[in-house]
């Protein structure tokens, strides 16, 4: 399985560890009534068949933390961006959906 | 005894002579030759005995499916279990021994479970072992464990390096026949890069085998000029001896070379066998089919085997499988047996076609149609046939056919599964997609013109085409024939197992009838040849048995390994002082030199006490409290983790990482730091310097420094990817040094360029930078995990030594020590000091004492979910102090504390102890432990019982601080 570092070029999986689904996102506050988004953030994850955004770090090539999009089925691998992209293309959305 | 070698013929090099034993009788054979193909040459057809009823065996196969051939092969470190004598390619000096028999393979007692046979029909285990149950692991199970058994391992380290390599391709074509040598062909010719791996020792495939027409010449023939042309290209790679064992994700093959395994000894420099990992673009599978077995009474007495099988040995090998042969199947190949055999000489007494209309033209050979084999004769080698008709024939060997199984484990290995052809009465490979495709007589073509144009046409996959040769076909043409029911004696389905035709039935009326279950019930398909012959027939058999088609009862699962791989292929090079790396600090040296005993934590080397003449570790380490705390020593905590933070936001950074805060610290000091989980628990603790208003040093607990690293890398990018930070583990740039003890500062002033070290130049938890034996940089900490006045000193690694040895020579009036992490740990529990054991990822800060340290005032990785109502119960176990209430007692880690009334029970559970240690200071054993409710129990007596090693003794719940509780040491 080889993954497609936006740093290092392709590398084999076994250069990187997984962390799990980067959907869920921290909340921002520490205001009690959050306390159940928090548990949802901490806690649960959903389990698709299918496409999946994950966490994975490149611990054993440039130590970027990136998000590798696979094929929970499959397990194809279709790309993998940086976390820190990530996470402002989440906000993006986010924003987007506010407004 | 008699040769049946052949006078001619052959790919055998007839001028070699391989000198080999098999249980330790001395033979001749020829290069080119397998263990198997040389035993029989001289006569030898009794080659193992049987997993169950111990049975004698020959030879069935001429391949990898090989399940009765098995033998000990080599011998010493060297000396490898359940080789397939199929496979094995004879070499001088060859030392090979039947296995599974006792006292000796030709008189084997253990064949007696032969008669008692009643007793070891499908789900024996279940049914005969099962009471009283106290036998079950005292007599039955060792009694079985030695009678049902295979070769056995080696005890001795084996002498022989091995490799892991990775290759990458365009193409990957397994399988070197006709339909495989044209696909490697067709892509090499577009400029491809392939790699073609074969498991033989030699490319080739079935060319190798049979007599074969391709293009005006023999197949053989043919085969080898394909095999120039393809070696010559620059982009392709050959590999023989090469066994593709399974598909993985992400189009990876692995495969296991078997570079010297057909040598004595490997070369100087060679590994005896090299793993694959090969990253292919798209592969193409042309494993070709295995001929399958019929089940008839007896169909596993030396001398019944594959009829591809007999033309193997005799067209490649020039060896009969015996003088005379009686041929029988159900399909067409059975003509070509009796037209190869003759060729050779061999005598063919009959044709038994089990069709009444078979078509074929037998070529003067006698014909009986319509007729089954039903029995063999014989014991150690069959001397007749019985035919259903009542015909009886004499004869020392028979071909069987019972049809073709196209070989598609490695298309199945990804979860697919294959599907049923009525007409091919075969499994087809299932579609896997274009990057991985199934070519040939494994895909269900059965006449090598279709092989040839499949080969060319996947090889090709859609570019520029190969034109396939002409070539002769052989007639095709088949009926289903699975199990002759006439037969009188054991008719067998998985021969390595010993599982009969008759269990099938019995495992589907018992409930059985999933193939899954019926696998696991009878044990068929569950030897180390994973039911290769026989799977195909035990599901023709259950299917008939429930009135089910081949479809709806469908195959076991297939995974890999496709065939048995070493435990030595998967090792590799990393083994022994390889299997991981050995860190050791920059004062490793110095520990050394001064008598250190070190143990391995994680994969560091610390030291861990320091021995003088006949101490043990309780005596060293104790002297080295008592030194240190007496006067002054020295440590080595160079493990620690330390991160190098800098940046504008590094404050604002830490704030996240850690409960507590550090934004507010001050330049030149040092902090306790507790960093939680995002759920609340507890992660890792340290101290962090603020060496600047954008610069500071974290250290972290020696075990978690990796995960820590990894941990802010996450939140940092993740998380909090807007602050302005950066951040670098120097835990190996820095050698770090504990001085503790009422003598340290005395000690240390001696380094001290221009420091005067006073309490007011270096306050308690101080952090300085300064420069040391005449301009060495350093820093200087005041901290104290011991509970005396205490420093730690880090400088550049390469410095360290150096400076532990200035340190010591400085302490040297004082009567300095080093002191290891035994006596590091001493003096933690004493001054109640948490680590690891209480560290363990189920505390919180609060369970530590330490819940003041939780900031409200700022966002912090594990905030929120700390605050849940589990986690600030009251009642939860809290770190408390423990001692023995006789003091002559001793406690133990481990130990369970329960009420001093309560019965022992793990039901009466009120928490257990984290952590002891033999106090030089207290004279008597103390400990910490975790007890619920903890801190407003201090005094209670407690049951302290340890159920494991019978231990029972009453201790006393008390303050974490056993030693100096005002702290008044820390600041002498």
């Amino acid at each position: 399985m080889l993954i497609p570092c936006p740093h290092c070029g392709t590398r084999p999986v076994e250069e990187f560890t997984f962390l799990g689904d980067a959907a869920p996102t921290r909340p921002t506050t520490n205001d009690p009534s959050s306390m159940e988004a928090w548990y949802e953030y901490v806690y649960l994850r959903n389990n698709p068949r299918g496409t999946i955004d994950e966490y994975a770090h490149h611990s054993g090539g440039c130590r970027a933390w990136l998000v590798v999009q696979r094929n929970t089925e499959t397990h194809e691998v279709y790309g993998a961006v940086t976390a820190r992209a990530f996470a402002s293309r989440k906000e993006a959305v986010a924003k987007g959906e506010q407004a | 005894m008699t040769s049946y070698r052949l006078d001619k013929g052959g790919l055998i090099d007839r001028e070699s002579a391989l000198r080999f034993t098999f249980d330790g009788a001395l033979h001749i054979g020829r290069a080119g030759d397998t263990l198997a193909s040389a035993l029989m040459a001289n006569g030898v057809r009794l080659m193992g005995r049987s997993f169950k009823y111990h049975r004698p065996r020959g030879v069935i196969t001429a391949g990898a499916a090989e399940p009765n051939a098995l033998v000990e092969l080599r011998e010493g470190g060297r000396k490898e279990a359940n080789t397939r004598a199929t496979m094995i390619e004879l070499y001088d000096g060859l030392v090979a021994k039947s296995q599974n028999n006792w006292p000796s393979l030709n008189f084997d007692v253990g064949a007696i479970n032969s008669l008692a046979s009643s007793m070891f029909v499908a789900g024996f285990y279940y049914k005969t072992f099962m009471w009283p149950k106290s036998f079950w692991e005292k007599i039955y199970e060792p009694i079985i464990r030695r009678a049902a058994g295979l070769g056995t391992a080696s005890k001795l380290p084996d002498p022989d390096k091995y490799e892991k390599s990775y290759a990458h391709c365009d193409v990957l074509v397994i399988g070197s026949g006709p339909t495989g040598l044209m696909a490697a062909l067709a892509a090499a010719r577009q400029g491809k890069r392939v790699i073609l791996a074969d498991e033989g020792a030699r490319l080739g495939g079935s060319l190798l085998n049979e007599q074969e027409e391709i293009g005006g010449q023999s197949g053989f023939d043919w085969s080898q000029g394909i095999i120039a042309e393809l070696a010559s290209l620059p982009d392709v790679t050959l590999m023989p001896r090469t066994t593709i064992m399974g598909w993985f994700d992400g189009n990876i093959f692995g495969a296991v070379e078997r570079v010297s395994d057909h040598l004595r000894v490997p070369d100087p420099y060679e590994p005896r066998q090299r793993y694959w990992k090969i990253h292919a673009r798209r592969a193409v599978l042309a494993a070709g089919s295995e001929e399958r077995p019929v089940a008839f009474g007896g169909n596993d007495i030396p001398g019944v085997m594959q009829a591809s099988a007999m033309r193997t040995y005799a067209n490649r090998y020039a060896v009969a499988a015996g003088r005379s042969v009686v041929v029988f199947g159900g399909n067409d190949s059975i003509y070509r047996t009796a037209r190869d055999l003759r060729f050779h000489g061999i005598h063919v007494e009959a044709i038994v076609d089990s069709r009444k209309d078979a078509k074929a033209d037998p070529g003067g050979v006698h014909v009986i149609r319509g007729a089954m084999v039903a029995d063999a004769v014989g014991g150690k080698a069959v001397k007749s046939v019985h035919l259903t008709n009542g015909m009886h024939i004499n004869c020392e060997a028979v071909a069987m056919s019972g049809g073709f199984s196209p070989i598609v484990n490695l298309a199945c290995h990804r979860g697919k599964k294959p599907m049923w052809d009525a007409n091919l009465l075969a499994f087809l490979p299932p579609d896997n997609g274009e990057a991985f495709t199934v070519a040939g007589s494994a895909a269900g073509k059965m006449l090598l013109s279709e092989c040839l144009a499949d080969g060319a046409a996947k090889g090709a996959a859609g570019g520029r085409a190969i034109e396939a040769p002409r070539c002769r076909d052989e007639a095709f043409a088949i009926s289903p024939l699975w199990w002759v029911k006439e037969a009188r004696a054991k008719a067998f389905i998985d021969y390595q197992n010993d599982a009969t035709a008759m269990d099938l039935p019995l495992a589907a009326r018992e409930g059985y009838s999933d193939v899954e279950l019926a696998k696991r019930y009878t044990t068929t398909g569950m030897a180390t040849d994973q039911g290769k012959l026989g799977n195909i027939n035990a599901i023709a058999i259950l299917a008939e048995a429930t009135g089910r088609t081949m479809d709806e009862v469908g195959t076991t699962t297939f995974r890999p390994f496709y065939t048995p791989v070493s435990f030595g292929a998967f090792a590799g090079p990393f083994t022994g002082h390889h299997f991981q790396p050995v860190r050791k600090t920059p004062l490793h040296d110095w520990a050394e030199e001064q008598g250190a005993v070190f143990v391995e934590t994680g994969l560091w080397m610390r030291s861990s006490w320091f021995p003088r003449e006949a101490e043990d570790w309780l005596a060293s380490a104790s002297r080295e409290v008592l030194t240190t705390r007496g006067s002054v020593g020295i440590c080595d905590v160079s493990t620690l983790g330390k991160i190098d933070v800098q940046g504008k936001d590094a404050g604002q950074f830490l704030d996240k990482l850690y409960c507590n805060t550090f934004s507010t610290l001050a330049v030149s000091k040092a902090r306790y730091g507790l960093m939680l989980r995002e759920d609340g628990i507890v992660y890792d603790d340290g101290t962090t310097s603020r060496l600047a208003e954008d610069h500071y040093v974290m250290t972290t607990t020696t075990a978690n420094a990796a995960k820590v690293m990894a941990q802010m890398e996450f939140a940092h990018q993740a998380l909090f990817p807007d602050l302005d930070v950066t951040y670098v583990s120097v835990t190996e740039q820095w050698a770090q040094m504990a001085v503790a003890g009422p003598k340290s500062r005395a000690t240390l002033q001696k380094l001290m360029d221009e420091l005067v070290m006073t309490d007011e130049t270096v306050p308690y938890m101080a952090a300085l930078e300064v420069t040391i034996m005449h301009g060495i940089p350093a820093r200087l900490f005041r901290l104290s995990f011991s509970g005396e006045h205490a420093y730690e000193l880090a400088v550049p690694a390469d410095y360290g030594s150096m400076a532990a040895r200035a340190v010591m020579q400085a302490g040297e009036e004082f009567g300095i020590c080093p002191y290891g992490v035994e006596a590091l740990s001493i003096m933690r529990i004493e001054k109640g000091h948490v680590a690891g054991g209480e560290l363990n990822g189920t505390t919180t800060a609060g369970d530590l004492g330490m819940g003041k340290m939780v900031s409200t005032k700022k966002d912090f990785i594990g905030r929120m979910m700390a605050q849940r109502p589990g986690l600030v119960d009251p009642n939860r176990q809290q770190v408390v102090g423990i001692r023995p209430v006789d003091p002559s007692h001793r406690i133990r880690a481990g130990a369970h504390l329960l009420k001093k009334d309560d019965t022992p029970s793990l039901a009466n559970d009120q928490g257990y102890v984290t952590g002891v240690a033999w106090s030089p200071m207290l004279n008597m054993w103390v400990g910490l432990a975790l007890f619920a409710n903890g801190r407003a129990r201090h005094g209670e007596v407690v049951q302290v019982w340890d159920g494991l090693r019978g231990h029972l003794v009453l201790g006393e719940i008390c303050d974490p601080v056993h030693f100096d509780k005002e702290n008044k040491r820390l600041h002498a």
